[in-house]
């Protein structure tokens, strides 16, 4: 790692006002990937703001039809909040997916979805369930937010303050994780809204997208058998060590009727 | 006693390494020290122009920067390779210089070319990043295959071909023979996949230099603390031994890839004379990736020739090992004597014959890892038992049991040479069936099957040449490097007892199991008992910790240790009891006089040796310590069976082991928790070279492709299932304590049975080696599954 400053920001309007006056400042919330990124070399922020100790931006709250998750909750508050559990657990079971232990202890939901990582679980989620994502000026919806890999619809100043997700009748998340890093190879987010059926797949391309021959499928019969002859073309996949291409696209079928069903495998 | 032999007792050394207040390398900071970073090859194959090193020594905080020219002007020289083999034909393996510091050349993606010695570790970072290498790529030889194909780009000249032996070994002509007259052959395409031994503690080392003594001192992650500093002093360093203090401290694991001698060392050593100030050097984990030896990286094509009532006749290999681009201090002995002798397994073969070439080229250099050459043999050996049984349509367990050693066959000469101590190998198999219910596993098959999933079991039996001595055969095979072990057990005023041992625990819980021993013979509690290790200027010599040797040598070394002090103590409890020697027993911790009510107490006796008060003066020397060296006799041959059970999703390929038991016969054990332990760690890493861990190159740059745990997949614990660990009970007639040895068992026994499992689950799809080599990730599976590459 060079040597960094590290900078307490005492408001959102403070994160903004820092990032606006030295553009080489990198925001900080848990840094589980900016921290590796920077032990490594690759990265060399002049400046660290710190968006945790930032009171009353890592709250939970739960309304009738929708959830609202502060920028800076972690994974672990994710998959263990009580109330969430019971209104949309399919976000509870991804949150408590993502990394390790300690990754969810450290992570955060913000920090997740800005970095937007091709692999990264969050992503899914907000896509599938039509998630609005706030920040310190405006709302924007999951659809234009996610532009491609590791590049977002925000502004190099802007900062994300929570994230809004519609409360759907059923959803639900099924991975297929990398090994070693337990990222997605194939992560595919499965959401009904009264007929309406999104699903978004993470992992397997640039940028997480929508499966929408599975959508219209499942809109019109929402069974896994609606997806037995959908196949996801191999094209424009990732191909790394991990999983070819041809593996991934495999996977997006398969783990798009796991999610349909509720009964994946026992353990992936 | 509750603290002898055969106790579970929990280990001692465990509050200080669970409460922070373990003391590894790191931790220790010498007054005034500097900190070193390693300036390393951009390529895995370069040639040297020029280093220029003008911005990075005068940047802020630096004190020195070291290119190999300057190591070599200060007397500094290579580290040599102990295992020099033979070809064929009686040509010995030419000497490959490896220096501390690259010269001329690169010859591995990471190899240290330069250091820079500054007042931070942020510093001397800093700074090697201004170092400016003017180089020459050259093209890379980045396996073994690619080393040894024609127009291979020609690594060291001194290397033909990249050749650096071709080994054979056993009858050639009676093996040929027994082949064409077998009824059938079964032949094998097997990888033994490259590993990176990742132990939890990355190296590192701190050196001091004191001009007023002309002393050294340097504290090294590092599991045989004499042996390198005897390697350091007669070979690298100008330095003598007595001037040398090597000191390993808390060790956080090993596996075999602390045993060699390492760059850093020296450039710590020679900095710190070079500065006037302790140098110290903390390996970080992506450093650790291309600088510590790596493990396994063999491709054999193995075969077995048996008849149809299924008996084995002859086994023959051909075998090519990956040196890397340097011969370490044992590579060359893993992939030859290490599986070469042990391709019998634990059957009545009558001839085995196997040539081995071994490569080099341009990645890091491979050495002993947990198992070494065993593994890779005992998969050899029990893939083609599995598929000799199928080829004649018999059962598994069944073809075994006809081949097994008999146990009233021991001491057993096997083919290869070696008289196996002694083993019941059908006691192990049957031990390991029952604990996983072999006989049911049809019917929990046809369950899996009725979930769309697959299901397969799969056994090993392994054994393994172990507790290494004697150092006769070895040193005669071409070693140079004695093979015992010493132990010296002071007994102190007060009665309480020091062991100062050679063997290094790194993991192994020696300061608890040590401790049992002396417990048992003197009846004591293991708190009044320290063993004291890692230290050359504390301990009277050794050689260290590696291949499953401590208990059966050290632990020798410390019995035999134990039985003279008690015999000393005799001769003065004799003198106060005023009878004879012979007349008195020790019993329970008290010497007592035979058909009389004498008494003393072990610890009188030991205030007496060094407080005369009532001495046997004249007659024996004051004082209570005795010092043991131990050569042994003959290896030990820990044996046992792994039975493995797999369920495979065939939409995924996702392996998920649910089932896997072990019986085990590690000859006599001094603490079975600490066994079960030792088994436990062996499985996680056989478990994990059979389905996770692989380490990759790019095949035209030999650049890393694994150089991170994002990429290298490590086993974690929700990745193992839970074990059953069983053991025989067993002795071994080749030391006086009886154990054989069980740190490496684990890894030795666990690929082979889980791909055993594996094959067997994807039968029914006609999944051979073909189609899949270890490790059998969820992509490869599939891939298999489907015949897709």
């Amino acid at each position: 790692m060079y040597s960094v400053s590290f900078a307490t920001a005492e408001s959102v309007d403070d994160a903004v006002s820092r990032l606006k006056n030295d553009p080489d400042a990198k925001l900080i919330s848990g840094g589980m990937t900016l921290l590796p990124t920077m032990k490594f070399r690759l990265a060399n922020p002049s400046e660290l703001v710190d968006l945790l100790p930032i009171m009353g931006l890592s709250g939970i709250s739960i309304e009738s039809d929708k959830v609202s998750i502060g920028a800076t909750a972690r994974h672990t508050d994710v998959a263990n909040h009580s109330a969430l559990i019971t209104s949309l657990p399919a976000l509870a079971k991804l949150a408590g997916g993502i990394g390790d232990a300690q990754v969810r202890n450290r992570g955060t939901i913000g920090g997740s979805v800005a970095n937007n990582d091709p692999a990264a679980d969050y992503p899914a989620a907000l896509l599938a369930l039509g998630a609005t994502v706030r920040t310190d000026r405006r709302e924007i919806s999951a659809e234009s937010f996610f532009v491609d890999m590791f590049e977002t619809a925000l502004a190099d100043d802007e900062v994300i303050t929570a994230v809004d997700f519609p409360i759907p009748d059923y959803a639900n998340y099924v991975k297929f994780p990398n090994p070693a890093s337990r990222y997605a190879i194939v992560g595919v987010f499965v959401a009904k809204f009264g007929e309406n059926v999104r699903v978004a797949i993470t992992g397997a391309a640039p940028c997480v997208c929508r499966f929408s021959d599975a959508e219209k499928a499942l809109t019109q019969h929402f069974h896994a058998d609606a997806l037995n002859d959908l196949s996801y073309p191999a094209d424009d996949l990732n191909e790394d060590l991990h999983a070819s291409a041809v593996y991934r696209a495999h996977l997006i079928p398969v783990l798009a009727k796991r999610a349909v069903t509720g009964d994946g495998p026992p353990k992936l | 006693m509750m603290h002898g032999i055969g106790q579970p007792v929990r280990r001692k050394e465990d509050k200080r390494f669970i409460t922070g207040q373990g003391q590894y390398t790191a931790d220790i900071n010498l007054p005034g020290q500097l900190h070193l970073a390693v300036f390393r090859a951009p390529v895995a194959h370069g040639k040297i122009n020029h280093i220029e090193l003008t911005q990075a020594s005068t940047a802020p905080g630096v004190v020195a920067v070291m290119t190999s020219e300057d190591l070599i002007k200060g007397g500094v020289k290579d580290m040599p390779c102990k295992m020099k083999m033979f070809s064929g034909d009686g040509t010995q393996m030419p000497e490959i210089e490896h220096l501390v510091l690259a010269k001329d050349k690169m010859v591995y993606f990471g190899e240290p070319v330069a250091a820079v010695i500054a007042t931070s570790k942020l510093l001397a970072k800093d700074a090697a990043e201004l170092i400016e290498l003017d180089y020459e790529e050259l093209p890379a030889a980045t396996s073994a295959s690619a080393a040894l194909a024609p127009g291979a780009p020609q690594i060291w000249p001194q290397v033909e071909k990249n050749l650096a032996c071709d080994w054979v070994f056993g009858d050639k002509d009676k093996t040929e023979q027994l082949f064409a007259a077998a009824d059938n052959i079964v032949q094998l395409d097997t990888i033994q996949n490259r590993l990176v031994p990742s132990s939890m503690e990355p190296r590192a080392s701190l050196a001091s230099y004191d001009e007023g003594k002309d002393e050294y001192t340097v504290y090294v992650s590092n599991q045989n603390p004499h042996l390198s500093r005897y390697l350091s002093c007669r070979h690298t360093m100008d330095i003598p031994e007595h001037k040398l203090r090597f000191v390993a401290p808390d060790v956080g694991g090993g596996f075999g890839s602390k045993t060699p001698q390492y760059s850093e060392e020296y450039l710590c050593l020679f900095g710190a004379k070079l500065t006037g100030k302790p140098v110290k050097w903390v390996g970080e984990r992506s450093e650790a990736f291309v600088s510590d030896a790596h493990a396994r990286d063999h491709v054999s094509c193995v075969e077995m020739a048996f008849n149809n009532d299924g008996k084995i006749l002859a086994i023959r290999s051909r075998h090519v090992a990956d040196l890397g681009a340097y011969a370490m201090v044992f590579g060359p002995l893993v992939p030859t004597i290490l599986y070469a002798t042990m391709l019998s397994g634990v059957y009545t073969v009558e001839s085995v014959y196997a040539e081995v070439k071994l490569a080099i080229s341009n990645t890091v250099p491979t050495d002993a890892y947990r198992g070494a050459g065993r593994p890779e043999a005992a998969y050899a050996v029990e893939r083609l038992v599995d598929l000799a049984a199928e080829k004649i349509n018999m059962p598994p367990t069944e073809f075994r049991q006809r081949n097994f050693i008999p146990k009233d066959k021991f001491p057993y000469e096997v083919c290869t040479g070696y008289f196996y101590d002694s083993g019941d190998y059908d006691q192990c198999m049957t031990l390991a069936l029952n604990a996983i219910d072999y006989a049911g596993f049809d019917a929990r098959r046809e369950q899996s099957s009725a979930r769309g999933m697959l299901r397969g079991i799969g056994i090993s039996v392994y054994t393994e040449v172990a507790g290494v001595g004697p150092s006769a055969p070895l040193m005669e095979g071409g070693l140079e490097i004695g093979m015992y072990e010493v132990t010296c057990v002071r007994v102190n005023p007060d009665g309480t007892v020091t062991v100062l041992t050679g063997a290094h625990s790194h993991g192994q819980g020696h300061e608890t199991s040590f401790a049992q021993i002396v417990a048992e013979e003197l009846a004591m509690g293991i708190d009044d008992i320290e063993i004291v290790h890692g230290d050359t200027a504390r301990i009277p010599y050794g050689v260290g910790t590696f291949a499953s040797r401590s208990m059966s040598l050290a632990g020798s070394a410390l019995s035999i240790g134990v039985g003279k002090v008690v015999a000393k103590g005799k001769i003065i409890a004799a003198h106060v009891l005023d009878a004879d020697a012979e007349d008195i027993d020790f019993i329970d911790g008290f010497y007592k006089v035979r058909d009389s009510d004498q008494i003393l107490a072990f610890k009188e006796v030991a205030h007496l040796a060094y407080v005369p008060s009532s001495f046997p003066h004249g007659e024996i020397e004051l004082g209570l310590e005795e010092t043991t060296y131990y050569d042994p006799p003959n290896f030990t041959f820990p044996a046992g069976c792994h039975c493995c059970e797999v369920e495979i999703d065939p939409h995924t390929g996702k392996v998920k082991i649910e089932k896997y038991t072990v019986g085990d016969d590690f000859g006599r054990i001094i603490n079975p928790m600490i066994v079960e332990g030792q088994v436990h760690g062996g499985l996680a890493q056989g478990i994990g070279q059979a389905l996770m861990e692989h380490a990759l190159y790019d095949p035209d740059t030999g650049q890393p492709i694994t150089g991170s745990f994002l990429d290298y997949c490590m086993p974690r614990a929700d990745d193992l299932p839970m074990f059953t660990v069983e053991s025989i009970d067993s002795t071994t007639p080749s030391n006086p304590l009886g154990a054989k040895g069980c740190g490496e068992a684990g890894a030795i026994g666990a690929p082979v049975a889980v791909m055993n499992a594996v094959f067997n689950a994807l039968k029914p799809l006609g999944v051979t080696e073909e189609h899949l080599t270890m490790p059998a990730t969820a992509a490869k599976v599939w891939a298999a599954i489907n015949k897709v590459n």
